[in-house]
């Protein structure tokens, strides 16, 4: 049952809601329930070939030498696929928007780098006669060491697991080995804390496995064009990677995709498509490869895990004055979107705490193991739990209830946040005291009259260090800003009231007569023009079209 | 290369196909074999099949039930004869796996599967085998120790009936019921003058096969089922068990919450 | 090498010659085209492909075709009455009890062997009897109530 809780927030918005509440039924229920919904998988052809992968069986491993001739001849087979087959075999998923150096290989030729890894391909009439024919293949590996944990992999020493990387971190606009969230002094106010709580978080790799498995059908059309059905909750992106995989114009690929049978972030990764569009084009039929279970748990990209330190300066009287986190990404052995996942944990420290002194360190880690990809709430759910767990041994540490906690440290209207954005429109004050509402869990009568539009300022918290510009050492000098995105800049004095953004939906129907025109609001509150002094992080800006894509790129939308 | 499937109407001949042919194995429920065959496991050349009704009969008489290898999980939750049996039958897998699963399939479903050859241990089954030789009987311990083994085709299994409300089985499991084991217990606990007399105690998912748990057996033997009396049983609960690290659990695990588990159906505490 | 199958597929005969060897799920979506019925993990443990074989849960992708000569097998595709839904798949509809859809083919079978065989379910029959299907997407709750509906309706709402 959905209640709309309208009391809140009551003079901010007209409540001409038409959607939103009101239970809407998908558009494929109605194939779901009579098993019509066209998956990848729900195509025949009557000369369909079957792509099967030998994948590496170790961590790290050097291939000495691969006989493949007796799988070759074996019966059913149409073709085996190797690294050389591949036109374009190294790759970077985020090459398509400029981000990162291609460090994958479709299939290994090599080395292998994680279990699991692929090193050929066997085309054949069927599944069975594509696996018979994978056991007649020999290959001999050199195994190598190998480093299966983050911070073992930052260590000197240790084995080099990525060869674009060598160092076995993601490279940030050419130079940097991580990324970084300056705010305040932490070391300072840590010295001021009451109570200093530091801990360690763990996670492990988490495995979508969605009910139906990774795979793509090619199918060659006409005039040198393949269509291809996948499993791929990104169609375009994957097009555009299978098109720079197999050195081929994106026009000559017509992706179908629609029904993803479970997705969850795990089809993302492309895995599937540039090698049936290979396999494809080899043979001249259609080739479908499709993940069987095992491999869609072992190789199918995770979550992937994250170790993460935090450590909180608390006060007596219940403010986090200080947080400093150090998380460490598991990528896995290639980049795959982990760099992207670590810049937005960077962006959400320190949670939605209004925190004087921040500091943050977020590295993208390769290690042996399978790379990792995104999941439901990608680079942040890891660092939430981590941040959250701690804020609850906060409250135990200082006596306080954990609701309470956090609401006197949850941002406000006018709150300054460690990315040197003020917080506005917040609610989450609002949102407690309706759950605690809710769950009849008791707030004192301060909590209960607590409000986000009340009380929010610059220097709430406390301990401020404006002494220190928050500026990186080795900061790039500022190119000229991006065209046409004006970007706000804090102001470093108290700010004039938060005015409330007005949202009014007026779309009256033939049959329905014009509503009431909605009463009059205060002008919006002219966009403050850019300050001389540059903003703290700032990397080159890209020319590529898609600099707006912010997060990446360190632009802000307005 | 295909696979051949041979069907016969007669055990014996089923028997006899199973040792001339290339990688055969006998078909239960088809949920082991037909995995092998769809992951193309070169183990599986030849599926061996019997629609004798013998492998389907269930027979209660007054001490003594026997039960065809090809009967299924959901065959046994029918039979009323059969409740005890009920809470492992259920804990096989969901409904659609128990109308496949076999008794005699279940024999030879590799640790941590094989709950209900478990239960099979803590009733002192015997395997009817059928064999070159024609039928042999032998106790479902040593032929646990041997099933990897030979040729025999197990045509039914018999066990003395338990007295009422002696047998307890307890499946520890993440998803229930249908999840695979971290452990299961199966017990046979009959007690006289409130003193237990004669306990058989099975584990699954605790070694390589079923095993008993002898010395809990021999701890427990003349004492009263409540905290005191079986605190020794308890502390030997573990011996003679190998579990394994698997990605259900790690034998540590395992080993960690075997007393408690057996503690919890000794005394008849809920889950 | 092939061997001839025959069957009734959602009342119908159909006939194939299928691979020896075969299992029925490939078998109904090969050689018979019946792309209603889904696979998950060809292991027998997931449910996706659930059918009933002569009113039988049965996971069709552990099940050796040629054992099923001669038997009614229904699935998905089996359900409606020409343009009439049965009514778990209206149910499932009302209740948003598919999102990937995925599962769907799957629960449906399992949950109308429940209901053929038990007008009446509990919650708990509901629950046993789908214990056996996995679902990655809506967390089992509104399948649950989806059966519930479609067994006990009018009652139920108006309770």
């Amino acid at each position: 049952m959905l209640e709309f809780r309208k009391d809140i927030f009551a003079d901010e918005r007209d409540d001409n809601l038409i959607e939103v509440g009101q239970p809407t039924a998908r558009q494929d229920i109605l194939g779901h329930v009579t098993g019509t919904s066209p998956y990848y998988d729900d195509h025949r052809f009557g000369n369909l070939l079957h792509l099967k992968i030998l994948r590496s069986p170790h961590a790290h491993a050097r291939i000495r030498s691969i006989d493949d001739s007796a799988a070759a001849r074996a019966p059913g087979v149409k073709r085996i696929i190797r690294a050389a087959d591949v036109p374009v075999n190294l790759n970077t998923l985020l090459s398509l928007i400029q981000f990162g150096k291609d460090d994958e290989p479709s299939l290994a030729s090599d080395v292998v780098r994680y279990k699991g890894e692929p090193i050929l391909g066997i085309v054949a009439t069927s599944e069975r006669a594509a696996l018979e024919a994978m056991a007649l293949v020999r290959i001999s590996y050199d195994q190598l060491p190998a480093v299966l944990d983050v911070e073992e992999a930052l260590k000197a020493g240790a084995p080099s697991v990525n060869a674009t990387y060598p160092k076995n971190t993601f490279e940030y606009y050419g130079k940097y080995d991580h990324q970084k969230l300056r705010y305040g002094d932490v070391e300072a106010a840590f010295k001021q804390a009451d109570i200093v709580l530091e801990d360690r978080y763990q996670m492990s790799p988490i495995e979508h496995a969605p009910t139906e498995t990774n795979g793509s059908i090619a199918v060659p059309d006409t005039n040198g064009r393949f269509i291809v059905y996948t499993s791929t909750q990104a169609l375009f992106f994957s097009l555009d990677t299978s098109a720079k995989i197999n050195a081929m114009q994106s026009n000559q690929l017509h992706f179908i995709g629609g029904t993803v049978g479970g997705g969850f972030g795990g089809k993302v990764d492309t895995l599937t498509e540039p090698l049936s569009i290979l396999a494809a084009r080899l043979t001249g039929a259609p080739v479908r490869y499709r993940f069987g279970r095992h491999e869609e748990m072992q190789f199918g990209s995770p979550r992937g895990a994250e170790r993460i330190y935090v450590k909180d300066g608390i006060m007596k009287d219940g403010r986090i004055i200080a947080r400093q986190v150090r998380c460490y990404f598991d990528s896995g052995a290639y980049t795959r979107l982990s760099s992207y996942a670590v810049v937005k944990c960077t962006a959400h420290i320190p949670g939605p705490y209004t925190i004087p002194n921040v500091h943050a360190d977020v590295y993208c880690v390769f290690t042996n193991r399978t790379p990792a990809t995104a999941m439901r709430g990608f680079g942040v759910t890891a660092v939430d739990f981590a941040m959250e767990c701690h804020v609850d041994k906060g409250a135990v540490a200082v006596g306080m209830d954990p609701l309470e906690f956090r609401m006197l440290n949850i941002y406000r209207d006018g709150d300054m946040k460690a990315h040197r954005r003020q917080a506005k429109n917040t609610a989450l004050i609002e949102c407690a005291q309706v759950t605690a509402e809710k769950a009849n869990w008791p707030l004192r009568d301060e909590f209960r009259r607590m409000s986000s539009r009340e009380g929010g300022s610059p220097e709430r918290g406390g301990v401020v260090d404006r002494t220190r510009a928050p500026a990186l050492a080795s900061a790039p000098k500022l190119a000229p800003t991006d065209t046409g995105a004006a970007r706000t800049r804090a102001p470093s004095v108290a700010p004039s009231p938060v005015v409330p953004q007005r949202i009014a939906y007026e779309r009256p129907t033939a049959a329905e007569p014009a509503r009431a025109a909605p009463p009059q609001q205060p002008a919006p509150r002219p966009i403050p023009t850019p300050s001389a002094a540059p903003p703290a992080s700032t990397p080159a800006v890209s020319t590529h079209g898609a600099a707006r894509f912010s997060s990446v790129f360190g632009t802000r939308r307005r | 290369m295909s696979i051949t499937v041979k069907t016969y109407a007669r055990l014996a001949e089923a028997v006899n196909a199973l040792s001339s042919e290339r990688a055969a194995h006998f078909l239960g429920g088809g949920t082991l074999i037909m995995r092998a065959v769809n992951e193309a496991d070169p183990s599986v050349q030849t599926i061996v099949r019997s629609t004798d009704p013998v492998l389907l009969h269930i027979g209660v008489s007054s001490g003594r039930i026997e039960l065809g290898a090809g009967v299924t999980m959901a065959a046994i939750l029918a039979e009323r004869e059969l409740s005890f049996l009920h809470p492992v039958a259920r804990a096989v897998g969901g409904p659609a796996v128990r109308e496949a699963a076999t008794v005699g399939g279940n024999l030879f479903a590799h640790s941590p599967y094989g709950d209900f050859a478990a239960a099979l241990l803590a009733l002192d089954a015997t395997v009817a085998l059928a064999g070159g030789f024609g039928q042999r009987e032998q106790p479902l311990e040593e032929f646990l120790g041997r099933r990897d083994r030979g040729n025999a085709v197990v045509a039914s299994v018999a066990f003395k009936r338990p007295l009422p409300d002696s047998f307890r089985f307890s499946k520890v499991t993440r998803v229930h019921p249908k999840g695979i084991s971290v452990l299961s217990i199966s017990a046979q606990v009959p007690s006289a003058s409130g003193r237990v007399t004669g306990a058989r105690i099975a584990y699954g998912a605790m070694a390589p096969t079923p095993v008993r748990a002898k010395a809990a057996e021999r701890a427990l033997e003349g004492r009263a089922l409540d905290a005191a009396g079986i605190a020794p049983a308890l502390a030997v609960a573990a011996d003679g068990t190998s579990p394994a690290d698997d990605a259900i659990a790690s034998a540590w695990w395992r080993r960690e919450i075997l007393p408690v588990h057996l503690r919890r159906l000794l005394l008849g505490a809920a889950a | 090498m092939k061997t001839p199958i025959q069957f009734i597929l959602n009342g119908e005969e159909v006939a194939a010659f299928v691979e020896s060897g075969s299992n029925l799920l490939d078998t109904l979506r090969e050689s018979v085209g019946d792309l209603s019925v889904k696979g998950g993990c060809w292991q027998g443990t997931c449910g996706t492909c659930t059918v009933l074989i002569d009113g039988v849960p049965r996971v069709s992708c552990v099940t050796l075709a040629e054992t099923c000569a001669g038997k009614s097998i229904e699935t998905t595709a089996g359900l409606r009455r020409g343009p009439d839904l049965h009514p778990l798949q209206t149910a499932f509809m009302e209740r948003f009890a598919a999102q990937c859809g995925y599962c769907t083919p799957g629960m449906l079978m399992a949950a109308k062997a429940l209901l053929d065989r038990n007008p009446n379910p509990t919650r708990a029959d509901v629950i046993d009897a789908i214990c056996g299907n996995i679902c990655r997407c809506t967390g089992y709750e509104p399948i649950i109530e989806a059966v519930l509906d479609a067994a006990h309706g009018d009652a139920r709402r108006q309770a």
